[in-house]
């Protein structure tokens, strides 16, 4: 059992922007970010013996070499998209419980905004594109070319056999727009959205508008997991891995022959997750939940057992998801409203929560708080957090 | 015909099998012959009983839609700079008698008369010479 084993001992992040762009390389940027989480940790370099790096963002033996880390023992990658970083920091926890290291950095960033968008997906190298081949020769020659289209989907049919509403999906957008407000790192922190204007947000892959999908961001975030032991050591606040599992859909490699069309990794994942921390969804006090458009938080609240299958839609009205609401999430305003950190974001934030460092957006009190991640055609991803 | 810029399946292996027969006009699928399961996309075994004994199968082209996207905005150059009149288009996911679903677009049918289990029926776009796409349209019968 990985209960209790590990602990997050250190964040970082670079700050997040839009124009003119970061100014910087994505290596610079993630080696920022990971030297903040140092400090955060009170370590240097050359105390991370294991390095887990984003997945087409760089590698771990080169920011192993740039920050000095000789004792590189432990280098992966996991292949999940946005939800690589939470399966990470369960791999993380699994190497330090196992001795395969003693601390592991996660980092992840990009130029989200100022370098290659995500809108211009990769057109001439199937192997880089989620699905592969199969992407390639069947989705795109038909004009489905990336995500919000691949997910607007599963979106209307979910919208059909459940009757899912726009309405609905502009509650995430909403709270999540609500939340930046009280984040002053957040891009959208003093531009409000009604509900109002996200209904005459114009359509970009309907049923998703432009106010359904997350920001395009240049940043970079970071993190440091570590044994319980060492991390009593450290001067921060440990922050505990109670549970955590990640999970693919089946199959993970083609979304439209699922028999289960609303699988998700974290149908498999959740469950796993919660036996192990030993507690259920109504014990969590937030959530931090893979925002890449609306629709898919609504998905993963039902998938991760916070309501049953078909009630996302209601969980999320009335403000149910905001702060003072039933359950709070994405409280920084998440890749909706503060920025794509590519999910590391959403561990940060958990991590500030936590320890009570979120400032004006702080949930008084917070004790437990879950973090999913989602990625390619619905991986999915969950850690459940402590302090 | 040679101005045709969008995205091409990579002609090779199963992939070519399956757009040839799309090129004469017949759609077909993958059936095992071991436990008779239909299998869409085209894999080189059968994920329910992992035998590598299969057939091609004629499909009856008969099918409902599934579920769609309507793209307002194309993301993707070859479909946003080529022709500013491609959208809305509406990719369809189309769920096949024979138990498959398939990801493809409607012809003489707007992204607005689609309906959820309303009966479609493939037809064959041409769009190079050597390759023919499958589409579909509202069933006639
Ligand atoms: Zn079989």
């Amino acid at each position: 059992m990985l209960k209790d084993k590990a602990c997050i001992v250190g964040i970082g992040e670079t700050g997040y922007c839009r124009k003119p762009g970061s100014g910087m390389s994505e290596e610079v940027l993630q080696l920022k970010a990971s030297v903040a989480a140092l400090a955060d940790a009170g370590l240097k370099g050359k105390d991370i013996d294991g390095v887990l790096a984003f997945p087409n963002l760089g590698k771990s033996e080169t920011f192993a070499a740039s920050l000095g880390s000789e004792n590189l023992r432990f280098a992966a990658t996991i292949h999940m998209g946005g939800a690589s970083p939470v399966a990470s920091l369960r791999m993380a926890a699994m190497a330090v419980d196992s001795g395969a290291a003693n601390y592991v950095l996660i980092p992840g960033g990009w130029n989200g905004f100022s370098g290659v968008r995500v809108r211009q997906t990769v057109t001439t190298d199937k192997n880089s594109i989620p699905g592969g081949a199969i992407a390639w020769d069947y989705y795109m020659p038909q004009g489905l070319t990336v995500p919000p289209q691949w997910y607007a989907l599963m979106c209307r049919r979910h919208m059909h056999e459940y009757g899912t509403t726009h309405e609905q999906m502009g509650a995430v957008a909403v709270a999540m727009r609500k939340h930046a407000q009280l984040n002053p790192g957040a891009l959208m922190c003093g531009k409000p959205l009604t509900i109002e204007q996200y209904m005459a947000s114009p359509m970009l892959a309907d049923p998703y508008r432009v106010n359904d999908c997350c920001l395009e961001t240049d940043g970079a975030a970071a993190f440091i997991v570590t044994t319980v032991e060492r991390a009593q050591d450290l001067g921060k606040t440990p922050i505990y891995i109670m549970g955590a599992a990640s999970g693919q859909p089946y199959p993970a490699d083609e979304f439209t022959t699922r028999k289960d069309f609303h699988q998700t990794g974290l149908t498999i994942a959740a469950p796993e997750a919660f036996r192990m921390a030993g507690v259920t969804a109504r014990d969590i006090d937030f959530a931090q939940i893979y925002d890449c458009f609306t629709f898919e938080v609504i998905q993963q609240l039902e998938e991760a057992g916070f309501c049953k299958r078909g009630e996302g839609g209601s969980f999320v009205e009335n403000g149910g998801i905001e702060l003072g609401g039933h359950l709070p999430v994405n409280t920084s305003g998440g890749l909706l409203s503060e920025a794509h950190s590519l999910g590391l974001g959403h561990i940060v934030e958990a991590v500030k929560q936590l320890r009570g460092d979120a400032g004006e957006r702080q949930i008084a009190d917070a004790q437990l708080g879950v973090v999913t991640g989602w990625g390619d055609f619905g991986d999915g991803s969950i850690a459940i957090l402590r302090k | 015909m040679s101005e045709y810029n969008k995205p091409l399946p990579g002609m090779d292996g199963l992939t070519k099998e399956f757009y040839d027969f799309c090129k004469d006009e017949a759609l077909h699928f993958q059936k095992c012959t071991a436990c008779g399961s239909f299998r869409h996309v085209p894999r080189e075994m059968c994920a329910q009983c992992n035998s590598f004994e299969w057939e091609w199968m004629k499909s009856s082209g008969r099918g409902t839609i599934y579920s769609w996207v309507v793209i307002n905005r194309a993301l993707h150059p070859a479909f946003y700079d080529s022709n500013p009149q491609a959208v809305p288009m509406a990719p369809v996911v189309v769920e096949m008698e024979e138990g498959v679903r398939l990801l493809s677009n409607m012809v003489g049918c707007t992204p607005d008369e689609l309906k959820m289990d309303m009966p479609v029926e493939v037809v064959y776009e041409a769009v190079t010479d050597e390759i023919t796409l499958p589409r579909f349209r509202c069933s006639q019968a």
